[in-house]
């Protein structure tokens, strides 16, 4: 690794810590009765209303079609997900201290696996709440779910609903990005020389 | 001098009879702006906003009208001194406070002027006051929520009509007796209104972080009419000014024994001596009784207290406090320009309009050019402070308002127009016709430092065929003309709510960015509030139930009630579990002899119902909420007195 690979691979992981202060995701909707916008932001820690009671209002609305009311207490991933990223930042100074090549494509992979474990259980968990309903619901609507998407946007009866990366999730997969692209590149690299 | 001035003026009020008699013949020659010119300039397309808010008095309903400009909108009617059914305001128990007075409660009142809360002599969006004509009161607004926060009524004082003007920076609000009366209150002889009738100007006392008000000190004047009142601005800022009639002091018909003399009397008043002469020991506690009601910002609930003394200061105790400026004919208005030199007045049956000058004011004082006094009063020389008149107005006018680029412009209730002329020269530069008789009229900030004179409103007090009829009872009007070209061009006719008397506007970016969507359920202090449906429940206390409920979309929580007896009195504490933008939730029951409960997201309301019939009664939500409003509904058995049906209340699922 090249001083100037290990000095970037520090500063990345380091800049991983963002997410102790922004949130990771954004999940909004829009109705005729919500021209405002409505919406959730999903932090490494908790899960806050868009507005100080947008998780509130969510959830009142989320009873007419026998939704779980969500609690962030009941969700174990916001508990022990800030020390997972304590460690992935820990194990980064460490790749970039210790500078050896074999350790950093590790640490790519580590992180690769890592967002799609991250990205899948939010998928179990959207999927649990759009799925598992109240059978006594006052609206049930045949065949229908109310997953809000992985990401992208998606029309739910009356509401529109977005899900994206918010700044923090951003700067997570910009961070994680760059470490891959670095691996890659010494790969590379090493391979030219070896050559 | 004064004969034939009097003789002029009856000869042109005849005039004005014709002149309006030909108005009603038909509308043609009206200097209307193109038709879809007009509709262009007054047009705000769905889902835009108006440019400015548009305060005008509800006048009888006693209530202030809320509308935007220049659309003509109405936002809403708020209620300020008259009970209002449908938000149970002066109904719930958390608000008739509000309207209780030293008479008892007394549910309606006559608002006459609302007025901007200033600093700097610019209006700063934060509270709006009005006054009660009838049972002297003045109110404060909370322009965060739209509502009434504070009530004070006016000890000693009778037809609170000059008023709730305030100073420059809000440091005073002020409040004048229009109809003198025993003062203190006696039982004296009609005919003894020389000796025995006064009149007060009150100054209350505006705390300028909390808004809150307090009767600061009150003038005993001589016994006329204080009509109206403007404070003084910049050079003037530590003056008020008040106008009176009835001088001639007559105590029966008086619309023509009262307009005798040649002239009556602008009382202005050195705000900032008064203060030193109280600080000086020379104002005396006089025993007093009015009330005062807040409604707590916490827990919105209002409570009335009865004060039991007040300050007088005797006009004749503190020479320097008063002067009189004479003015010719019953003046109605009075009017401060934007720099604050120039003092104009209506005298309503003159047929000229004075123009007072402030400086020259000052000048007569320190020159003693008196005219005689009255009760102590110097009257100072109409000559020595006169800075010019305007000529040949038209007829009857009351009230001028000012564009700040050198113009003012005077409402003509007789010859039923508003004129336009200059500061400068006091020449008329224009003339447009009102439908019909204005009152008075309103420029976004015309009373203050700044105007912005875009629009002048005129303040109608008949309609006649304006509008579509509506049997013997028709619409009050507001007009909306342009001012912002050198001739007045008529925009917009609006029907308004009550009696519009005076309005004020305001940009509307003062107020949007601090409106308060929802009240923080948290900090609902209202002592029965139930803040989650775990906190809900019925008790009994000899004849009183009180029930704890919630409401969220689409639910009351408890919404079955049992062992309630005929004749309880059964109180309902509704708290709105909302904490969601534009989700109120309603609450009545069959044979509610009261209102019904309109209850913002986190706050509790409460209503009480005495039950006169046995049997089982439907309570339901009263504002559509929900796709499941409907379905928002709940049941009380009403059993016999003396029954043995236990109180009981459904409980949330798991409790």
């Amino acid at each position: 690794m090249s001083r100037t690979t290990r000095v970037i691979v520090a500063l990345a992981a380091l800049a991983m810590a963002v997410v102790y202060v922004l949130p990771l995701w954004h999940i909004g909707l829009e109705a005729p009765q919500y021209p405002e916008g409505i919406g959730l932001y999903i932090a490494v820690d908790k899960i806050v209303g868009e507005k100080p009671q947008d998780l509130n209002s969510i959830n009142g609305l989320n009873h007419y079609i026998g939704m779980k009311a969500i609690e962030p207490d009941d969700i174990p991933e916001l508990r022990f997900m800030p020390k997972i990223i304590a460690g992935l930042i820990a194990a980064g100074i460490l790749v970039a201290a210790l500078g050896k090549r074999g350790l950093l494509a590790g640490y790519a992979v580590t992180l690769l696996l890592f967002s799609l474990a991250g990205l899948a259980d939010f998928y179990k968990w959207s999927y649990d709440y759009g799925h598992n309903l109240d059978p006594h619901a006052a609206i049930k609507v045949p065949g229908m779910s109310y997953q809000p998407p992985l990401i992208g946007s998606k029309q739910i009866l009356n509401f529109h609903a977005t899900s994206w990366p918010a700044s923090g999730g951003w700067v997570l997969i910009g961070a994680v990005g760059l470490i891959v692209a670095l691996a890659l590149l010494d790969y590379r690299r090493a391979r030219v020389a070896a050559a | 001098m004064s004969s034939s001035l009097s003789v002029r003026s009856r000869a042109m009020l005849g005039a004005a009879v014709a002149a309006l008699a030909l108005a009603g013949c038909g509308k043609g020659g009206e200097p209307v702006a193109g038709a879809a010119d007009a509709a262009q300039r007054v047009y705000v397309a769905p889902g835009q906003y108006d440019e400015f808010y548009f305060f005008t008095s509800g006048g009888f309903s006693g209530q202030l009208g809320v509308y935007g400009l220049p659309s003509g909108r109405l936002l809403k009617v708020l209620p300020v001194f008259s009970q209002n059914a449908e938000n149970a305001y002066g109904y719930s128990e958390e608000t008739k406070p509000m309207l209780n007075t030293s008479y008892g409660f007394v549910p309606w009142d006559d608002s006459h002027h609302p007025e901007l809360s200033m600093t700097g002599g610019v209006p700063d969006g934060r509270w709006i006051f009005i006054n009660g004509n009838n049972t002297p009161r003045v109110a404060r607004i909370d322009l965060t929520d739209f509502t009434t926060a504070e009530i004070i009524e006016i000890p000693h004082s009778a037809g609170n009509h000059a008023s709730p003007f305030v100073t420059e920076n809000t440091e005073y609000s002020v409040a004048a007796t229009r109809f003198s009366v025993p003062t203190p209150q006696a039982d004296v002889p009609i005919a003894s209104y020389k000796e025995n009738f006064r009149g007060l100007l009150t100054f209350i006392k505006v705390d300028s972080a909390t808004g809150r008000m307090k009767i600061a000190f009150q003038i005993l004047m001589p016994g006329f009419n204080y009509d109206l009142s403007h404070s003084g601005k910049g050079p003037s800022r530590e003056w008020s000014f008040f106008t009176s009639y009835n001088s001639e002091e007559a105590s029966t018909l008086l619309e023509v024994n009262a307009s005798q003399k040649d002239k009556d009397f602008i009382a202005a008043v050195h705000w900032t001596a008064a203060e030193q002469c109280v600080q000086d020991g020379k104002a005396k506690q006089v025993p007093a009784r009015y009330a005062h009601n807040v409604m707590d910002p916490k827990s919105h609930v209002a409570t009335s207290t009865i004060e039991t003394s007040t300050t007088f200061l005797d006009a004749r105790d503190c020479p320097g406090v008063v002067y009189y400026l004479p003015t010719p004919k019953s003046p109605h208005g009075v009017d401060v320009d934007p720099s604050g030199e120039l003092i104009a007045a209506g005298g309503k049956l003159a047929s000229v309009i004075p123009v007072h000058s402030f400086s020259k004011m000052l000048k007569a004082i320190e020159d003693k050019a008196f005219d005689g006094e009255v009760s102590g009063v110097p009257i100072l020389k109409y000559d020595a402070v006169l800075a010019g008149e305007v000529k040949e107005p038209g007829l009857g006018p009351l009230h001028t308002e000012f564009d700040g680029k050198g113009n003012a412009y005077t409402s003509m209730f007789l010859s039923s127009e508003i004129v336009k002329w200059s500061l400068t020269d006091f020449t008329v530069l224009d003339r447009i016709p009102t439908y019909y008789s204005i009152g008075h009229l309103s420029i976004p900030g015309g009373d203050t430092k700044q105007p912005w004179g875009k629009y002048v409103v005129a303040l109608n007090k008949i309609t006649k065929d304006r509008y579509l009829p509506t049997g013997p009872e028709l619409t009050q009007s507001a007009q909306l003309i342009d001012i912002s070209g050198p001739k007045m061009q008529l925009l917009l006719d609006f029907p308004t709510i009550g009696e519009p008397h005076y309005a004020q506007a305001i940009p509307a970016s003062l107020l949007t960015e601090k409106q308060i969507k929802t009240f923080d359920l948290a900090t609902n202090a209202d002592p029965y509030a139930a803040l989650s449906e775990s906190a809900t429940g019925v008790t009994r206390s000899g004849r009183t139930v009180h029930v704890k409920m919630t409401s969220i979309r689409s639910h009351f929580m408890p919404d079955n009630i049992e062992g309630v007896q005929v004749g309880d009195s059964v109180y309902f504490h509704v708290t709105n579990l909302e904490q969601d933008w534009d989700v109120p939730h309603g609450f009545a029951i069959t044979g509610l002899n009261n209102a019904e409960l309109l209850i913002m997201p986190g706050e509790t309301r409460t209503i009480v119902w005495v039950p006169s019939k046995v049997g089982v009664f439907p309570f339901y939500c009263t504002d559509f909420c929900s796709a499941l409003h409907q379905e928002m509904q709940g049941w009380v058995r009403v059993s016999p007195r003396g029954s043995s049906v236990a109180l009981v209340a459904n409980k949330p699922a798991g409790q």
